[in-house]
């Protein structure tokens, strides 16, 4: 239940040992013969999702009544899909319509001619660029033109925290950093490990990072990052950022074995559900997962949440948020039926059954209007407080990891995971992604 | 008779096949990475040609350095404890007891499981919080089962489940060898007076020499190129504690999709590896050896 693309466990080792079968057998969809850029077929690949694939499943069924050209779905595992892809999109086997997570990712694709540029078909259809959030669709902005329309709900990063564990410790959910100081003090005292943190991936981490970062420096400095400006791997403010990280690591905020706990196999999740951990920062999908693996956490109404504390002293936005604005769905450019593709996107991902079926699975939508239909949703109060994080923003910045190019993102996440274990500093954290750059 | 067969015998015809399918999937696909150490490519588009740069950067990554340094020493780590283990265990269960016949059955159970079965397996179990990790950590020295997540001691963790896997196949070369040592050796020195742990360091070992080397070659070769256990068990970490260079090169190549760099690594490990395997078949004499069995 994430939509980030992340390396990770099972997925990776997957792709190590089929790395070689898998441009031969990688459709793995039900009915006939569905190769990419497929004739006369739409082929669309997007994540596997068991709350969102039905209703993805349903839009296609409904397009295939009315058109004459019929779609297809094929899912990959979230693991191994960015690769997957990557290697499809440079072979005749690409699927015409891709799942793909906006910024940095779909630049790379952008940028190697592989991609419909959507912006024309949004001046013929105003209405259908006013439908989306304007901080969410412009993710999916390269160069000033669009390139992918939202196809999922918005996924902010979010401080939970088990209520239980507050309660009995008698203390409130933090506001300020010094309140989160304080709260991780207590907790501390009380061997119960403050804050889960699956130290063993490093966009866990990075969530930390991006947070700290945007509340000291605001927004321009991840900007100025993702614009590749010199010196920018060195502000001040990012600087500062990490040494809170390695100063929370080493005050015992994350307890003292994070480094080998992980996300994907719902350790992470499991220690603030049982109550061994009192906190958790993470992105929205952290719901579906509680609700996956814990589901007795969540129906006892111990599952709660609040925004990112403030800081006193920052120069940023006290309510700017960070996460995955959403995922995207673009158009392969050597599709053969680009007209079919473009009415896939436009009519069916943004009709009200659709809409309707998101937030029925607990999805926030990037559309506007929304927040008089959130009843119909399994947990309401949730969608709401998304949907208002969301639209009382300032900004809204993505996620590091996927707003820059893939390599970059890879020495970050590295680099970062050695700052939070004490091996590097921030100071040679700056100056090793200033190579980078 | 022989002298006409071999006449007619159509030598590179009868190598064709062998041949072509190492020359398509041993040497074709090291040439191409040979030729993509040189150039710049994402995956997507066509290889751009960068002369030596990825060459040139290849000292300034720490990781790369350091990579090589970790691999050799999971290597050494291997060779250190599976050799004599298994030269031990193959020896015991060379016995004709039923119960030896027994015992190794059961041993033998790790080889029928995958690698990535067996990493997963073992990366459950050592997790600090619901494994049995904090149950055994505390006798260990580790009260919080923090196993993985030591940077000091997850190369050894990855060792051990290495040696876990592998010790049965191992175990079973040097059983089967051991069983065809001549009993009159034994008898001899029974003869003489020597006592059992006489005659297995004069006897056993010695006899083992051939399938020692051959089983170390092993162990170093595959050790070299060992990639799922890390990936699974820690992912290199925890950060760059164990990242060994194949898994190093994995990231770049498929995480930063970086495969012009990642291809001059894996030239690298590629000469790294064959120089280790020749070395070994030089020092020991691997290609002159002969049987050593009597009357051989």
């Amino acid at each position: 239940m994430r939509y980030m693309s992340r390396p990770h466990l099972i997925g990776s080792a997957a792709l190590a040992l089929v790395v070689g079968a898998t441009s031969a057998c990688g459709t793995s969809g039900p009915g006939e013969e569905s190769g990419g850029g497929s004739e006369g077929g739409l082929e669309v690949w997007a994540l596997e999702d068991a709350t969102v694939n039905p209703i993805v499943q349903q839009g296609i069924e409904q397009f295939n009544e009315s058109s004459d050209v019929s779609a297809e779905l094929t899912t990959y595992v979230n693991d191994a899909y960015k690769q997957k892809l990557q290697v499809a999109m440079g072979s005749p086997n690409a699927p015409d319509v891709f799942f793909n997570w906006g910024g940095g990712n779909l630049a790379q694709y952008v940028n190697s001619d592989q991609v419909v540029n959507l912006s024309p078909y949004m001046e013929d259809d105003p209405e259908l660029r006013e439908s989306f959030l304007p901080s969410v669709l412009d993710v999916a902005e390269i160069d000033g033109e669009y390139y992918g329309v939202p196809m999922l709900g918005v996924q902010p990063i979010v401080l939970f925290y088990n209520k239980q564990v507050f309660e009995d410790a008698g203390i409130e959910p933090p506001e300020t950093y010094a309140d989160l100081l304080d709260a991780i003090d207590t907790f501390k005292e009380q061997d119960i490990i403050p804050v889960s943190l699956a130290g063993a991936q490093g966009w866990t981490e990075l969530m930390w990072l991006e947070y700290l970062t945007d509340r000291l420096g605001g927004k321009g400095v991840f900007d100025a990052i993702a614009a590749g400006e010199e010196g920018s791997w060195q502000d001040p403010a990012l600087l500062e950022a990490l040494s809170m990280c390695r100063d929370l690591a080493e005050r015992g905020a994350f307890g003292s074995n994070f480094s080998s706990i992980d996300y994907d196999n719902g350790s992470a999740s499991s220690l603030l559900a049982s109550g061994k951990a009192a906190m958790m920062l993470m992105g929205t999908w952290e719901l579906g997962t509680q609700t996956d693996r814990n589901p007795e956490f969540v129906e006892s109404g111990n599952f709660a949440y609040t925004d990112f504390p403030t800081m006193e002293d920052g120069e940023g936005e006290p309510n700017a948020i960070v996460g995955n604005p959403s995922n995207y769905f673009s158009i392969n450019s050597d599709t053969e039926n680009e007209e079919a593709a473009v009415d896939f996107l436009t009519n069916t991902v943004t009709s009200d059954q659709y809409v309707e079926g998101l937030i029925e699975a607990g999805q926030v939508p990037a559309v506007e209007g929304i927040e008089d239909q959130f009843s119909s949703s399994d947990t309401p109060e949730f969608s709401e407080f998304t949907y208002n994080l969301v639209s009382d923003a300032p900004s809204f910045t993505q996620s590091w990891d996927q707003a820059v190019d893939p390599a970059t993102a890879e020495a970050m996440l590295t680099n970062l995971q050695q700052v939070f274990l004490g091996d590097t500093t921030p100071e040679e954290f700056g100056e090793a992604m200033e190579q980078q750059r | 008779m022989s002298q006409a067969a071999r006449v007619e015998r159509p030598g590179i015809l009868w190598a064709a096949p062998a041949l072509v399918f190492f020359g398509l999937f041993g040497l074709g696909p090291v040439v191409v990475v040979a030729y993509l150490s040189f150039t710049q490519w994402n995956g997507l588009e066509t290889p751009v040609w960068v002369g030596m740069e990825n060459w040139q950067a290849l000292p300034g990554d720490p990781n790369v350095g350091h990579g090589l340094l970790i691999s050799l020493g999971l290597t050494s780590l291997c060779w250190l404890t599976q050799t004599p283990l298994a030269i031990m265990f193959g020896a015991w269960a060379a016995g004709k007891q039923r119960i030896r016949a027994v015992a190794s059955a059961i041993f033998f159970l790790p080889l029928l499981l995958s690698t990535a079965a067996i990493a997963l397996i073992w990366r459950a179990l050592l997790d600090p919080n619901f494994g049995l990790a904090p149950d055994i950590g505390p006798f260990m020295g580790l009260p919080n089962g923090n196993f993985l997540g030591n940077g000091s001691i997850a190369l050894y963790v990855i060792a051990f489940v290495i040696l876990w896997q592998f010790l049965p196949f191992h175990m079973l070369l040097y059983q089967a060898a051991a069983r065809d040592i001549p009993r009159n050796f034994y008898e001899a020195a029974e003869i003489d007076g020597a006592s059992r742990l006489q005659q297995f360091f004069s006897i056993t070992v010695p006899q083992l020499r051939n399938t020692i080397i051959a089983s170390s070659i092993l162990i170093i070769v595959n050790s070299m190129t060992f990639f799922e256990t890390v990936l699974l068990l820690t992912n290199g970490g925890p950060g760059t504690a164990t990242r060994i260079l194949p898994l190093h090169m994995y990231f770049r190549g498929f995480s930063g999709f970086e495969m012009g760099y990642a291809s001059a690594i894996a030239v690298v490990l590629v000469a790294v590896g064959t120089t280790l395997s020749l070395l070994i078949v030089r020092i020991t004499g691997y290609s002159k050896m002969t049987s050593q069995r009597e009357g051989a």
